[in-house]
């Protein structure tokens, strides 16, 4: 039956993706080769649209592989077998953690993880940062320093800084002003 | 109950407005779980976050279940994350069925142009609140700034940082306590 199988792929996806939401690309590849129940463009437009959508792209792709599969039910059970793994491996961890997080040792261990951590969350801003405030490749090809900067996308920028920093609103407030800014003023 | 639904509907708060990775959710888990409502302490969420980088799934699920079991056990854990998803569930559901190529849309990707500039802005102001718990001493700058290169110019699993820095914490301070 379709939807036990896609419960059971998308299960196996959750258990061996580790690291983030792109970690699940190789295996939605593998889902075009063996089943067969998408094909390879199918994939390319679903990442392009789970990266333009809100929401986790790792569960965005399982609704969509899901919904192509078998309807919204499908999509329903894609993601619940994605996050099935997660719910039970770190329920387990959870229920220890509470326990051990007071031994000098863990505690020892996150004196070096918390800043490694912050180093993580910079290089995922940076990412961002790379296709928004700048254009890397297009100073790539003419190296003139004039290319590289996204005037427009800096500007923004600087304003949602001296607003954060003057009014704390709440952050979803940040997101839908940049949002009908960026489509004002096509950006 | 009421705890339950407010745990779910906060997380489909989370997941609809976390454009990008999970680390994009940050200044959103900020401001509802720690500021708001004092669910979690900025470090725990940063464990959590180390925790869900390293374990199998995805991390912006795996911290919503690590908060929902600490709040309310196992059903806790569960209402977190199916919150989490919820969002996605239906957005992706109705674009599947109404859209066939959304992403071209031009006003879709100008929305998108506008949002990935506040997504930098709000994950740089993010970080800031969360410097000085996180980063103790200049040992801890050296960590940050050495992590920060190898994942952002060297393309290097974040998984190796995570393990590495760890093990770098467990020797630094061990040989603090053998001095003293």
């Amino acid at each position: 039956m379709i939807y036990i199988k896609l419960f059971l792929v998308f299960f196996k996806i959750g258990l061996f993706s580790i690291g983030g939401g792109l970690a699940t690309i190789p295996f939605l590849q593998e889902i075009v080769w063996k089943y067969g129940w998408i094909t390879s463009q199918d994939l390319l437009d679903m990442i392009a649209i789970s990266e333009s959508t809100p929401g986790p792209i790792g569960i965005n792709t399982a609704t969509f592989v899901g919904y192509k599969t078998a309807g919204a039910l499908g999509g329903i059970i894609a993601t619940i077998g994605i996050v099935t793994p997660s719910l039970i491996i770190i329920t387990i961890i959870a229920h220890y953690f509470g326990k051990i997080n007071e031994k000098p040792i863990v505690q020892a261990g996150f004196y070096g993880l918390r800043p490694a951590v912050i180093g993580l969350i910079g290089a995922a801003a940076f990412e961002v940062a790379k296709v928004s405030l700048f254009n890397i490749d297009a100073f790539l090809k003419t190296h003139s320093i004039s290319t590289l900067f996204n005037i427009k996308a800096i500007v923004l920028f600087g304003i949602i800084l001296y607003l954060m920093k003057k009014y704390k609103r709440h952050p979803i407030i940040y997101l839908i002003g940049a949002a009908i800014v960026g489509i004002i003023f096509k950006y | 109950m009421r705890e339950l639904l407010e745990l779910f509907i906060v997380f489909a708060r989370i997941g609809g407005f976390t454009f990008g990775g999970g680390y994009a959710m940050l200044p959103i888990i900020q401001e509802e779980v720690v500021e708001k409502r004092g669910w979690a302490t900025e470090e725990e969420v940063i464990d959590y976050y180390a925790i869900g980088q390293c374990t199998p799934g995805i991390i912006a699920v795996n911290t919503a279940t690590f908060i929902g079991y600490k709040l309310r056990g196992i059903v806790g854990a569960i209402f977190a994350t199916l919150g989490m998803v919820f969002p996605s569930v239906v957005i992706i559901t109705i674009i599947a069925t109404f859209f066939t190529h959304f992403q071209d849309y031009k006003v879709v990707q100008h929305a998108f142009g506008g949002i990935r500039v506040a997504v930098v802005a709000l994950i740089l102001n993010a970080i800031v609140k969360m410097w000085d718990k996180s980063v103790k001493d200049y040992i801890g700058v050296l960590i940050f700034v050495i992590s920060f290169v190898i994942v952002a110019f060297m393309h290097i699993s974040p998984i190796v940082v995570i393990v590495a820095s760890a093990i770098a914490g467990i020797i630094i301070q061990g040989r603090r306590a053998g001095i003293k």
